[in-house]
């Protein structure tokens, strides 16, 4: 029987001619990494085990991204933990403030990840390198502390669901929709405990940074990740990015899905999660009229250079509504200078926007726009939960960047089409 | 092994956010995290933290622990002194974060169907059998796959790194 692209590159990675789903191994790693919230809980895991040193000082990642720059003490103790920590076992790939982004934009732009890795990150969003055709997957604290140690991590193998995706989009229509879409479709558990491989011609159709954003939102249908096979767009974009050399793997034609979804691109609609579920859609038809009190753009699913340029093209010449406020947090600090460069932070302050360093901040209600009891944002990120941006009592709405901006100009949830 | 308590009852989908909201999250103190142990459980007719007892067990439906990777989630119902959690299904992050740090967690529809708050309940370990005694009930959970039982023996997966690098 034939092997999915990721049980084929799990295969490799634990030395073995062929694996099969359920299967237990241990796989080598060629990334491991950490942010300011899980590596603090890491590190004293760590020390535990009694190593002196990470098992590779260039395969360790750490990136203080969720409540940076220091929003309180407590978490400049842990960043101060983490930075000492990197410090002291030399981590090449530390990230401090003001060269580190949001990890999950930063790590690809980085040239850390490339085709054919097996990479765990101790957050949940590491399933993002799927888009470059890695294995990559999201683990707690222990897994990273062990992973840092011993260069392994332990992985029953998984089966697979396939999406075809067929078509070119329709117009407004990004990888955004496209995932939310498939999530509202199977539901924040629909994937669970499989891998979700992209296939099909409407591919060509999409960017990376496209990628990037299906692939980060797989773990919100509970995917263990996410991953689309090695074709042209990937490997230019690897070659503009990364010293590393790539390794293709390609799914086996006689591979097993648990099931095949074929999805028709052209049909699809922008689309709206609504409050406390991902799996909760519904169209912009359906949506919008819905007033707002907040509208974030950018995260580690919405945060790179053609998120920005959708929404300044929509912003361009207009000013956001009075009662709105808009937050752009772009990904990293080259995704942020090219906005300064192409004009496009001009527009956004201009439009009334507040235009920020990279955070991962009010996503999961860090800080930098945290909302109050009753109010309701619009928001680019992946998560809608209870409390998830704030007063348990507020509400967060999912979307794509496009529809993000349109619906800052009116006050309310806008079809970008009509602006 | 056994475990033996009252139980808190929840639904579908209970995420790490709920388990222990991010505002705390700037804390690794297991204590201090069990302070807001599921404090944005909002719909749960009774607060957790100011009730919960050592040896107490959490019950849920479907795809507990879903959303953000945060350990401190497993780490916080650890120690507010819950011995179990049993649900219809687990997230997978939770569910690796759980057998890591030795926190007790059991798959069974059955129970998690038929358990309410309040129920007093005992769970074997050994056998996967869990029984209600509010109800005088029994049903049969999943029992760990053998590579999971050598991690729990072990006391976690850093007690089992350590003997596998010689440093135990």
């Amino acid at each position: 029987m034939g092997m999915t692209m990721t049980q084929k590159i799990l295969a490799a990675h634990a030395g073995l001619e062929s694996v099969k789903a359920g299967q237990l191994i241990e796989a080598k790693l060629d990334l491991v990494l950490g942010n300011d919230v899980t590596t603090p809980v890491a590190i004293k895991e760590f020390k535990k085990i009694g190593v002196d040193k990470v098992f590779d000082k260039d395969k360790v990642a750490i990136v203080p991204d969720h409540f940076t720059p220091n929003k309180d003490i407590k978490s400049a103790e842990h960043c101060k933990m983490v930075r000492e920590f990197a410090h002291d076992k030399d981590v090449t790939n530390y990230f401090e403030v003001g060269q580190m982004g949001i990890e999950h934009c930063l790590l690809p732009e980085s040239g850390l990840t490339v085709p054919g890795d097996v990479i765990i990150g101790a957050d949940s969003h590491t399933c993002t390198y799927g888009a470059v055709g890695a294995f990559s997957t999201g683990v707690g604290s222990t897994d990273m502390a062990v992973g840092m140690a011993r260069g392994v991590a332990w992985f029953k193998v998984p089966s697979a669901l396939k999406f075809v995706l067929k078509n070119k989009p329709a117009e407004w229509v990004s990888g955004k929709d496209i995932i939310l879409h498939i999530i509202g479709m199977i539901g924040v558990d629909g994937a669970l405990y499989k891998s979700m491989e992209f296939a099909g011609d409407g591919l060509q159709y999409l960017s990376m940074d496209d990628r990037f954003t299906i692939a980060n939102m797989a773990i919100e249908a509970g995917g263990k990740n996410g991953i689309f096979p090695v074709d042209e767009k990937t490997l230019e974009y690897v070659k503009e990015h990364s010293q590393k050399t790539p390794v293709i793997y390609e799914a086996d034609e006689d591979a097993e899905y648990d099931a095949v979804y074929e999805i028709d691109l052209s049909t699809l609609r922008p689309t709206v999660a609504y409050p406390h579920l991902p799996e909760n859609t519904k169209t912009i038809d359906e949506a919008k009229g819905l007033e707002i009190d907040q509208v974030v753009i950018g995260s580690c699913t919405n945060g790179r250079i053609s998120d920005m340029r959708i929404a300044a093209s929509i912003l361009k010449g207009k000013k956001i509504d009075k009662n709105i406020r808009c937050i752009i947090l772009p990904g990293t600090q080259k995704i942020w200078l090219q906005c300064v460069e192409e004009g496009l932070a001009t527009i956004f302050v201009e439009a009334g926007c507040a235009f920020s360093t990279p955070t991962c901040g009010p996503c999961l209600g860090g800080h930098m726009g945290i909302l109050a009891k009753g109010e309701r944002a619009l928001s680019t990120t992946n998560r809608n939960f209870i409390g998830r941006m704030g007063h348990p009592e507020s509400e967060v709405y999912l979307a794509s960047p496009a529809v993000a901006a349109a619906s800052a100009i009116y006050g309310k949830i806008t079809d970008p089409a009509e602006v | 092994m056994k475990a033996c308590g009252t139980v808190f009852k929840y639904g579908d989908n209970i995420d790490t956010d709920v388990i222990i909201p991010a505002r705390y999250l700037n804390s690794s103190d297991p204590k201090e995290l069990a302070a807001h142990c599921m404090e944005d459980a909002i719909h749960s007719t009774v607060p957790f933290a100011a009730n919960v007892k050592e040896g107490d067990i959490i019950v849920a439906e479907k795809n507990f622990g879903c959303g953000s990777s945060r350990e401190h989630a497993p780490i916080a119902i650890k120690a507010s002194g819950i011995s179990c959690v049993i649900a219809k299904s687990f997230a997978r992050i939770f569910y690796r974060n759980a057998i890591n740090i030795g926190l007790p967690i059991l798959e069974c529809e059955d129970a998690a169907n038929d358990i309410e708050m309040g129920d007093k309940v005992e769970v074997n370990f050994d056998t996967g059998v869990i029984t209600n005694l509010t109800k005088n009930k029994t049903y049969q959970a999943q029992p760990f796959p053998q590579f999971m039982k050598e991690m729990m023996a072990a006391g976690g997966l850093i007690e089992q790194t350590k003997v596998k690098l010689g440093l135990k």
